[in-house]
């Protein structure tokens, strides 16, 4: 589903050490590459600052895509009828996909998928803050559909000309999808903006919860964003948090009002002058309490997460007890 | 997944094309392989043929010597674009 800007740099990490003549030398090459517009492959030569950001952003991508088919899950068993039982199913199937299309892209960096997974049950590992509220009502699938699975294009159209090929073609493959995900969005929230004043009034309900940490997922403003400058010279990131969510906030308020929805926004107003709407503060505390490990669904999440490896984990097993009979008794023949 | 290899895949979109590699997975054996990059890479009607490869089984030119392994002399001559025909000349 998306990558959040978030920037974060683990604790005990340190600053770069000083750098000797020859790794300078391959720095500045590199750097020329980037300029260029030359894609950086799994075995080129690449700062280690360059790695780590990458792994650290990918993964946590990766992740994000794993952690984000709970809330979703949560109205399977419950959509209203089979036509939006099998698209919420797909949709759900995507984001499945997504992940293990971003862990292999990781993967291509030197760490191994049982590293980023132990990452992720042991809660080490962050993912977007969007996945840990709750969905109270069928309303809310709509708005994940079109705003969260809208924010994540948003992020995610520029990722596709990322500078290390792995994770831009990943990208590519993900974007194609996920305008699916947000016309189908959008199509349910319309069917009950056309529906009963009971179903509008479930879909107002829905925005007003989730409009604030929608406009969360583009990650911390500007000015608290510790490594943009640097992923933005190495073209890993093409845009900041602060002119992604600008545009996000122009794109759909004009589809909110399709909708006959109010943001929840007294401060939301178009600017003739700048060209954009002006919105209010995002509450960032809230934003960094869910980063942290305390938004309403966090423990929950990382249990769900747990539990599914765990219950799964003979399945892994047999698979692979009987992947090595078979080679056995193929050899067997064989001789 | 401990103990399950990691496999490259190919996909032919439809025939008449190539097979090209799509990205990778792993399974416990190649079977497997061919079933989940099925699930993995084609949702969408993206395939009409799968190969599937031990990534173990591949092995890979140099990135550092790429200049010297690719390109070890000028070759123009080698290019259509080297020769000088008089614009005269049709279909040529």
């Amino acid at each position: 589903m998306y990558t959040q800007g978030l920037d974060l740099v683990p604790k005990g990490e340190k600053p770069e050490a000083p750098k000797s003549e020859e790794e300078a030398r391959l720095e500045a090459a590199f750097q020329r590459k980037i300029d260029e517009e030359i894609r950086i492959e799994p075995t080129d030569w690449m700062p280690e600052g360059y790695r780590r950001t990458l792994i650290r952003q990918i993964s946590q991508h990766a992740h994000s895509e794993i952690v984000g088919m709970l809330p979703e899950g949560n109205w399977v068993t419950r959509a209203p009828t089979l036509r939006r039982k099998a698209i919420l199913l797909a949709k759900i199937q995507d984001e499945a996909g997504h992940g293990l299309y971003l862990y292999s892209a990781c993967e291509t960096l030197g760490v191994t998928r049982e590293e980023l997974y132990e990452q992720l049950l042991a809660g080490k590992a962050k993912y977007s803050s969007i996945f840990n509220y709750p969905t109270l009502t069928w309303a809310d699938i709509g708005i994940i559909g079109w705003l969260v699975d809208g924010a994540a294009i948003m992020n995610q159209v520029p990722l596709q000309r990322c500078s290390y090929g792995p994770y831009a073609r990943a990208m590519i493959r993900i974007c194609k999808e996920e305008s699916f995900h947000q016309r189908q969005g959008y199509e349910l929230c319309l069917a009950l903006a056309e529906g009963s004043p009971e179903q509008r009034r479930m879909l107002q309900d829905a925005l007003n919860r989730w409009w604030w940490p929608v406009l969360m997922m583009f990650g911390p403003p500007d000015k608290d964003s510790w490594h943009t400058a640097q992923s933005m010279k190495w073209k890993i990131k093409r845009f900041t948090n602060d002119e992604l969510r600008q545009k996000f906030v122009d794109a759909v308020v004009p589809q909110a009002e399709r909708l006959g929805l109010k943001i929840p926004d007294p401060h939301l107003k178009w600017n003739p002058e700048r060209g954009h709407y002006d919105f209010g503060e995002v509450p960032w505390d809230e934003f960094w309490r869910v980063i942290k490990g305390d938004g309403p669904c966090n423990r929950q999440r990382m249990e769900q997460r747990r539990r599914a490896w765990e219950e799964g984990r003979w399945v892994r097993e047999a698979a692979l007890a009987y992947a090595e009979k078979r080679r056995r008794r193929q050899q067997s023949e064989a001789a | 997944m401990k103990g399950w290899p990691l496999y490259e895949v190919f996909i032919r979109p439809r025939n008449g094309v190539a097979h090209r590699h799509v990205g990778s997975l792993h399974a416990p054996d190649p079977e497997m392989a061919l079933e989940l990059a099925r699930d993995l890479y084609c949702r969408r009607g993206e395939g009409t043929s799968i190969w599937v490869v031990p990534a173990s089984a591949i092995t890979a030119s140099r990135p550092e010597d790429k200049d010297a392994f690719f390109e070890p002399l000028e070759k123009e001559y080698r290019h259509p674009s080297h020769y000088n025909i008089p614009p005269d000349v049709k279909n040529m």
